[in-house]
C-alpha cells in the first residue's frame, strides 16, 4: 500500500460493469454540536461478479461506506448508484423493497429473527418479494443444502453455534439471489478454524453464483481471497488494488 | 399476514411471564366490564319488567294531564275512552304490537276506617284498574328477570268493591289484624283532641251510611274502608272498598297512601251518575323494542283523528327507572375508563420493552427489506393478540362466573322494590355486551401497542442494528 494516503478514485478493472457507483460521498454525523465526518469523498466503482473487500482500521468508516452501498444509510453528500438506481432518488419504501430485491446482508451477530427456524430465517426474504410457495421451498432447501445445513432446517438460532448461524446468514443472504451482498466483518465473531471454512463457503458460492460480495474486514484470511481491495483511511479511500475476476 | 402472527405468537410465548401479566391485565379488565355489565344489564331488566307489569310501556292521557293533572285527575278524564281503545286496537301498526290495553283511573281523597272501634282516616292515592287485566300485565316477562308469576286473587272483576291497599295504609287505617299483616304494630287507643276531629269522622260515616246501598254494608269478613273524594263537578262522594289484603309498595309515602280498587269503584267515586271516564289507557306491548314505534304511531293516530291526547312511555311516569338506569351507566363508563387505562399502560410498557429488548431484530429485517410499515404491523399485530387472548379468556371467566352465581341462588332487594328477587348476572344472554366489552379492550390494545410500534418503525436503521 502507498505510504501517503494519496486520495484514489478507484475504477473497475477489466471488463465488468460496475454495480455500485459513488461520487463525492460523505457522510458527516452530528452528535449535538459536535460533527464527526465518516466519509470524506470517496468516489469509487466496484465491478459485478467480484469478491471485493473494504479493509482499514476501526473507525477509518469502513462500516458506513457498506451501510451507504446498502441503502441502509443516507450520505451527506455525493451521489450514488447501486445496480443501475439513483438511490437518493426513492423513498423510502421504495428503497426498503429496493433492498428486499437486490441486496443481501450479512452481519457480524449473524442477526438472525431468534423466534424462527433455521428454514424460516432463509425463507423470510423470499416471502418479502412475495414467491410462490413452491418456489419458495425449493429455493430455501437448495441454499441450506449448500451451506450444510440441511440437517438442521427445524433449529433455532439459539440451537445452533456460531459458524452455523452465520451459514444460516449466508444462506439468507443469498436464497433471493440478489446483485449485491454486503458483510460487515462476517468472520469477526468466529474461530479461526469456523471462520475459515466460512469465507470458503462464501467463496464457492460467489463463484457458483457470480453474485457481487463487498466485504468489510479485517481479517487478513479474507483479504486473501479479494479480487478487489479497497482501502479507507480516516474516511478516505487511500488505495484499490484491482485482481482478475475468478 | 400469516408470518406476521407467527413472529407474534412466537415472540409472545418466548416473553411468556411479561405476556401473561399483560394478558392478566386484560383479562382483568373484560372480566371486570363483563360481570358489572351483566348484573347492570340485569338491572335494568329487571326495573323495567316490574315498570312494564305494572304501568305498561306507554299510556295514553288527555293532553296537560302528565304535567297539571294530579291535583285534580277527575278533571282530566278521556271522554268517551272506550272509542279511544277501539281505535287503537284496531289499528294494523299499533294493534298486534298490544299484549294488553286497559283503562284506568287515578284519584286521590280520603280513606277512613270506623268499624271495630277503631277511627283513623288518611289522604290516598287511588287507582282505579280491571283486574284481570292487571293479572295478565303481571305475567309480562320479556326478558325473564321476574321472580315468577304468582296470581294474585285479592282482587277479581267479579267482586267489584274489592281493593288492595299499601301495607304503610293498612297501618295507618288500623288494619294490620284484620289483615293478618307480621310486624304491623296496632293503632295506639285513640285520645280525644277536641270536639272536631270526632265529628268530621261522624260526618264521613254518616256520609258513607247514606250513600251505600243496603246491600253493599252488609257485614263481610273482609275488613271494610270508606273512600270520600270530590267528583268531577266537585260534590263529596263515598265509596265502601272491601280490602282484599295489603302489599308493600317499596317506597314509603305511596306505601302510606296507596289504594288500588276496581275501576267501576274509582269511576263511581269521582264521576257518580256521570259519564265514566277513564284517566289513562295503558298499552302493555308484546316487546319493548316497539315502545318507540307504537308511541310515534299513537301520537300521528291522535293527531288525524283531532283527538286531544298525548301519550308517554314508562320512563316518564317512573322517572326512578331512568335515574337507575343513568347511574349504572355512569358507573360502568367509570369502571371501563379505569380499566381501559390500566389496559393501555400495561399495553404500553410491554410493547415497549418488547420494542427496546428487539431494536436489532427490527434493524435486521429492515434491512432485509420490510418497509416501516411492516415493522408497524409486526409491533402492532403482537400486542393485539395479547389483548385479544386476554380479553378472550376474561370473557370466558366471566361466562362460567356469571354462570356459578346464577346457579347459587343468590337474592337481593333491588332499590324500589318490596320483595327480594334472584340476583342474576345477565351476561351469557347479553352477545352486544360481551362484544363490545372484547373489542373496546382490542382497540385499547391496538392503540396502545401502536405507540411502541411507531417508535420501532421510526427508528433509523443503522441506529437500530448498533442497537446492543
Amino acid at each position: 500500500m502507498a505510504a501517503a494516503a494519496a486520495l484514489v478514485t478507484a475504477t473497475a478493472a477489466g471488463t465488468s460493469a460496475a454495480v455500485v457507483r459513488l461520487q463525492r460521498v460523505a457522510k458527516t454525523y452530528r452528535s449535538g454540536a459536535l460533527e464527526v465526518p465518516a466519509l470524506r469523498g470517496i468516489s469509487l466503482e466496484i465491478p459485478s461478479h467480484r469478491f471485493s473487500v473494504v479493509v482499514g482500521a476501526s473507525g477509518s468508516g469502513k462500516t458506513t461506506l457498506l451501510n451507504i452501498i446498502g441503502c441502509i444509510d443516507a450520505p451527506s453528500s455525493g451521489a450514488i448508484e447501486v445496480c443501475g438506481a439513483d438511490i437518493a432518488a426513492l423513498s423510502d419504501d421504495a428503497v426498503s423493497d429496493f433492498r428486499a430485491r437486490n441486496i443481501g446482508f450479512i452481519f457480524q451477530t449473524f442477526s438472525l429473527v431468534p423466534v424462527l427456524s433455521a428454514y424460516e430465517n432463509v425463507e423470510y426474504p423470499l416471502l418479502l418479494v412475495g414467491m410462490p410457495q413452491a418456489e419458495r421451498r425449493r429455493r430455501t432447501l437448495a441454499m441450506l443444502e449448500a451451506v450444510g445445513l440441511a440437517g438442521q432446517a427445524r433449529q433455532r438460532p439459539n440451537e445452533l453455534s456460531g459458524g452455523q448461524r452465520q451459514r444460516v446468514a449466508i444462506a439468507r443472504a443469498l436464497v433471493k439471489e440478489p446483485q449485491v451482498v454486503l458483510a460487515d466483518e462476517p468472520t469477526a465473531n468466529l474461530d479461526s478454524a469456523t471462520g475459515a471454512s466460512i469465507i470458503e463457503l462464501m467463496r464457492r458460492v460467489q463463484v457458483q453464483s457470480r453474485t457481487t460480495f463487498i466485504f468489510a474486514t479485517h481479517d487478513p484470511q479474507l483479504m486473501s481471497h479479494a479480487d478487489e481491495t479497497f482501502v479507507i483511511r480516516d474516511g478516505q479511500l487511500v488505495e484499490h488494488h484491482a485482481g482478475a475476476a475468478r | 399476514m400469516k408470518l406476521l402472527l407467527k413472529i407474534a405468537f412466537r415472540n409472545m410465548l418466548r416473553n411468556l411471564r411479561r405476556s401473561l401479566m399483560t394478558g392478566s391485565a386484560v383479562a382483568a379488565g373484560a372480566l371486570a366490564l363483563l360481570l358489572f355489565g351483566g348484573f347492570a344489564a340485569y338491572i335494568f331488566a329487571g326495573l323495567e319488567t316490574n315498570n312494564v307489569q305494572r304501568i305498561g310501556h306507554l299510556t295514553v292521557f288527555r293532553a296537560d294531564y302528565f304535567l297539571l293533572g294530579a291535583g285534580n285527575p277527575a278533571a282530566y278524564g278521556i271522554d268517551r275512552h272506550q272509542e279511544v281503545m277501539q281505535l287503537i286496537e284496531r289499528d294494523p301498526v299499533v294493534g298486534p304490537m298490544i299484549n294488553v290495553i286497559t283503562p284506568t283511573q287515578s284519584l286521590v281523597g280520603i280513606a277512613g276506617n270506623f268499624s271495630g272501634g277503631v277511627e283513623a282516616s288518611k289522604t290516598f292515592l287511588g287507582t282505579g284498574l280491571i283486574p284481570s287485566n292487571r293479572e295478565r300485565m303481571r305475567q309480562w316477562d320479556e326478558f325473564r328477570a321476574s321472580a315468577g308469576y304468582v296470581p294474585d286473587k285479592r282482587m277479581s272483576d267479579e267482586d267489584p268493591s274489592r281493593g288492595v291497599i299499601g301495607v304503610g295504609l293498612a297501618r295507618v287505617l288500623g288494619l294490620c289484624a284484620p289483615l293478618g299483616l307480621h310486624g304491623c304494630p296496632a293503632l295506639p287507643a285513640a285520645r280525644p283532641s277536641g270536639r272536631s276531629a270526632p265529628a268530621a269522622r261522624q260526618e264521613l260515616t254518616d256520609l258513607a251510611a247514606r250513600d251505600l246501598a243496603p246491600d253493599t254494608q252488609a257485614s263481610d269478613r273482609t275488613p271494610q274502608i270508606d273512600l270520600l273524594a270530590a267528583t268531577a263537578g266537585g260534590a263529596p262522594n263515598v265509596v265502601q272498598l272491601s280490602v282484599g289484603g295489603a302489599e308493600p309498595q317499596g317506597v314509603k309515602e305511596l306505601d302510606d297512601n296507596f289504594i288500588a280498587m276496581p275501576l267501576g269503584l274509582a269511576q263511581q267515586l269521582v264521576y257518580g251518575r256521570g259519564e265514566h271516564k277513564a284517566t289513562g289507557i295503558v298499552l302493555q306491548l308484546h316487546r319493548s323494542e316497539d315502545l318507540p314505534a307504537a308511541r310515534a304511531r299513537l301520537t300521528g293516530l291522535f293527531r288525524q283523528h283531532h283527538l286531544d291526547l298525548e301519550v308517554r312511555d314508562f320512563g316518564e311516569l317512573s322517572p326512578f327507572y331512568g335515574q337507575v338506569v343513568k347511574m349504572f351507566s355512569s358507573i360502568f363508563l367509570f369502571i371501563a375508563l379505569v380499566m381501559g387505562v390500566i389496559v393501555l399502560f400495561a399495553v404500553i410498557n410491554t410493547m415497549t420493552m418488547n420494542v427496546m429488548e428487539r431494536t436489532n431484530e427490527v434493524g435486521t429485517i429492515r434491512a432485509l427489506g420490510v418497509r416501516r410499515v411492516g415493522i408497524r404491523a409486526q409491533f402492532t399485530v403482537e400486542g393485539v393478540l395479547i389483548g385479544a387472548i386476554g380479553a378472550t379468556v376474561g370473557a370466558a371467566l366471566a361466562l362460567a362466573i356469571a354462570a356459578l352465581v346464577n346457579q347459587a341462588g343468590l337474592t337481593w332487594v333491588p332499590p324500589g322494590n318490596a320483595t327480594a328477587v334472584p340476583l342474576r348476572l345477565d351476561v351469557a344472554g347479553r352477545a352486544l355486551l360481551v362484544v363490545s366489552a372484547w373489542l373496546g379492550l382490542a382497540i385499547v390494545t391496538t392503540l396502545a401497542a401502536l405507540l411502541p410500534a411507531n417508535r420501532a418503525a421510526r427508528l433509523p436503521v443503522v441506529d437500530a442494528l448498533r442497537h446492543v
